[in-house]
């Protein structure tokens, strides 16, 4: 077991034939990711070689799932061109669909997720996002498969490059799933969605939850945590030192006045039972404590 | 980016939202002519993106030119909250019976659109909301559906509004509404929107976000930029498409991904405590950098006077630390003599040891590499107390 992907998880790439998607396409084939093809409006009928595999390439995610059962999809399509893309996915009722994508207008990423939500059939991971991976089963998105094996942690995370961080400090657990939920104002799997999938996954035995600045996401997990999750979670946040009123690299990342400061985000995570590091390697450490008893 | 009040004014004109004539001015002479033009009584109000201006003294009523160009010339150079006035604007004054409020902005914990509106305005929404909240109306947008004429009808009852207003309130509500959409906005604020003496109702300040990812569909956003307030490093990073924002502290700091960046400035600033330093910018080379991007960066960095050391923090996932290891050595080979100050490497992940063994090759004076975040930190914050 795992959350939201397993070695069940038939994938297809929608803007498998840009750039970044064969580069990231290669890299999933290389860690396992069972790929059947890809999306690329008016390229319908072409194939690929890619990594060894033949890959068909459809015009509409609603021909590649018929031809090709995928149940989900990985979108490396840019910006101008994202919405379009996640609406074709949602209107093919796939269950899956994780936007890699950076620099989606926001009002684009409020029209695909109030889509999805009225649909209530396709889960949407990111926008602005590293995807997920369940070590040594599937790989959606552009985590390094290298760096950690299979484990029984699972992380939730706002930023990538955190997420390999804290997968490399622990790589010695390793990991049942690591999910990037993405730095944008608007995301479709949050925190607490992953929170709720981790303490109901049975390989799941502890979490490390990491937050960064902006919003009040942390917040609310919090209050999640408090209650509903026994399981141990330790936690992260990125941000102390941060400026009011600039933004930090993602567009999510942001003090407003006094809210979404980080001190904020680590008092509430404390008071849900928390314990937060300060520092990545204080976090990891004290994930180790927890694991090693 | 957040607009300043004028050019909301201006935004507000072109979608049909009723204002006031005003015109901006730079210079104490500007105003004057305005104010000139425009005739009678004037405001003369202080430009500047943050609140609280008017309890600052950056608001003043104006008799007539004259007064106007006085009133300018104390405004204009005022510090407001560490913001210096570069502009006022200059706008008609207006008998106002009662003041209002209005609001669209981007609900991030609801992820759709959030509408407020309340017959108590002129004041922060944040205490109309504390003290009278059955006079503030909050209401949901579904961003594929918007706003009907009943819906808006509905939010300006809800909000308490007169009925002898309603209607026309609710108008200024859908052509908000339709800028919101239109100008890809993720806050407009009306505050006070006004009820003349003659029973007019009017937007007489506003507050605009735009979102800069939708940059790419309007051309025209780019005139709205304050190019006054970038910092001239800031302004030197954007040419390069680099994600820079410059603080006041002595270890410049680059790394890749924005979460890893700001979790590198906390630690930089827990190590430099000991030695009174503090992280000196943001910035974040992104995902896949090349050993360009790195060589564009880290010459921005070594720009900053401020700085005495840079920390170079990067975990390879897609960004492979080969890339980065070339982009220091070449960056560092262009800058020559004019590169003085130490910098220390650490390099994990994607291609580590091809990243560590080309920066040991290179041996580089100026160059040290550290295994670890936290040891990298610490050595970076040491060498910019020294």
């Amino acid at each position: 077991m795992a959350i939201f992907i397993n070695e069940n998880s038939k994938v297809i790439v929608q803007g498998m034939t840009g750039s970044e998607g064969t580069k990231h396409t290669r890299r999933m084939i290389a860690s396992g990711t069972n790929i059947v093809g890809g999306v690329t409006p008016g390229k319908g009928g072409q194939s690929v070689e890619i990594e060894g595999k033949t890959l068909p390439v459809f015009n509409s995610v609603s021909e590649a799932v018929a031809a090709t059962g995928a149940n989900a999809s990985v979108v490396f399509v840019p910006p101008k061109f994202a919405k379009a893309a996640v609406i074709d996915a949602i209107d093919a009722a796939l269950p899956l669909v994780v936007v890699i994508t950076e620099g989606i207008p926001v009002h684009d990423s409020a029209a695909f997720y109030a889509y999805a939500k009225s649909k209530g059939t396709t889960q949407l991971v990111g926008p602005n996002c590293p995807g997920l991976i369940s070590p040594g089963k599937s790989n959606l998105g552009i985590i390094p498969a290298d760096i950690t094996g299979p484990g029984r942690i699972g992380l939730v995370s706002k930023s990538g490059t955190l997420t390999y961080q804290m997968m490399y400090e622990l790589r010695d657990f390793g990991f049942s799933t690591a999910v990037g939920i993405g730095g944008d104002p608007i995301i479709g799997t949050t925190h607490i969605d992953c929170l709720r999938a981790f303490q109901d996954d049975p390989d799941t035995d502890a979490i490390v939850m990491i937050g960064e600045i902006g919003g009040d996401a942390e917040e609310r997990a919090a209050a999640f945590i408090a209650e509903y999750v026994t399981k141990p979670v330790v936690g992260y946040v990125a941000g102390f030192t941060a400026p009011e009123g600039k933004t930090m690299g993602h567009a999510g990342a942001i003090v407003s006045g006094s809210s979404g400061t980080a001190a904020a985000k680590k008092e509430a995570l404390e008071a849900a039972g928390v314990a937060v590091g300060k520092t990545p390697s204080e976090t990891a450490a004290l994930m180790r404590k927890i694991l090693q008893g | 980016m957040d607009l300043f009040e004028y050019q909301a004014r201006d935004l507000f004109e072109s979608h049909n939202i009723p204002v006031l004539a005003g015109a901006v001015a730079t210079t104490a002479d500007e105003a004057a002519q305005a104010a000139e033009v425009m005739g009678g009584r004037v405001v003369v109000k202080a430009q500047v993106k943050i609140g609280g201006r008017g309890k600052a003294g950056g608001v003043k009523v104006a008799e007539n030119a004259a007064d106007a160009k006085e009133k300018a010339s104390a405004i204009l150079g005022m510090d407001i909250k560490g913001h210096i006035v570069h502009k006022v604007m200059i706008a008609q004054a207006a008998p106002i019976a009662e003041e209002y409020y209005m609001a669209i902005l981007l609900d991030r914990a609801n992820r759709n659109f959030l509408v407020m509106a309340s017959v108590a305005g002129g004041m922060e929404i944040e205490e109309v909301a504390h003290t009278q909240p059955e006079k503030l109306a909050r209401v949901g947008i579904d961003p594929n559906v918007g706003i009907s004429s009943e819906l808006a009808l509905e939010i300006v009852r809800q909000g308490q509004f007169p009925s002898s207003v309603e209607n026309d309130v609710a108008d200024v509500l859908l052509k908000l509404w339709a800028a919101f959409v239109a100008e890809d906005a993720t806050l407009m604020e009306i505050n006070p929107l006004v009820k003349t003496d003659d029973g007019r109702i009017i937007a007489l300040d506003g507050k605009v976000t735009l979102d800069d990812s939708a940059d790419f569909r309007h051309p025209d956003h780019e005139a709205l930029v304050d190019s006054s307030a970038a910092n001239p490093l800031e302004a030197a990073a954007k040419a390069k498409g680099l994600n820079y924002v410059k603080l006041s502290g002595e270890v410049g700091i680059i790394g890749n991904g924005a979460g890893l960046v700001m979790s590198t400035l906390d630690v930089v600033a827990y190590a430099g405590e000991k030695y009174g330093v503090k992280p000196a910018n943001f910035l974040d080379i992104g995902g896949g950098a090349s050993a360009e991007v790195m060589a564009n960066g880290l010459s921005i960095i070594l720009g900053d006077p401020e700085v005495k050391s840079v920390f170079v923090n990067v975990f390879g996932g897609i960004t492979a630390c080969d890339a980065v290891a070339h982009g220091i050595v070449q960056a560092l080979a262009m800058l020559g003599d004019k590169a003085t100050k130490p910098i220390v490497v650490r390099l994990d992940g994607n291609s580590v040891l091809e990243g560590r063994r080309i920066l040991n090759e290179a041996a580089h004076p100026l160059v040290q590499q550290l295994d670890t975040m936290d040891s990298a930190a610490a050595k970076a914050a040491e060498l910019a107390a020294k």
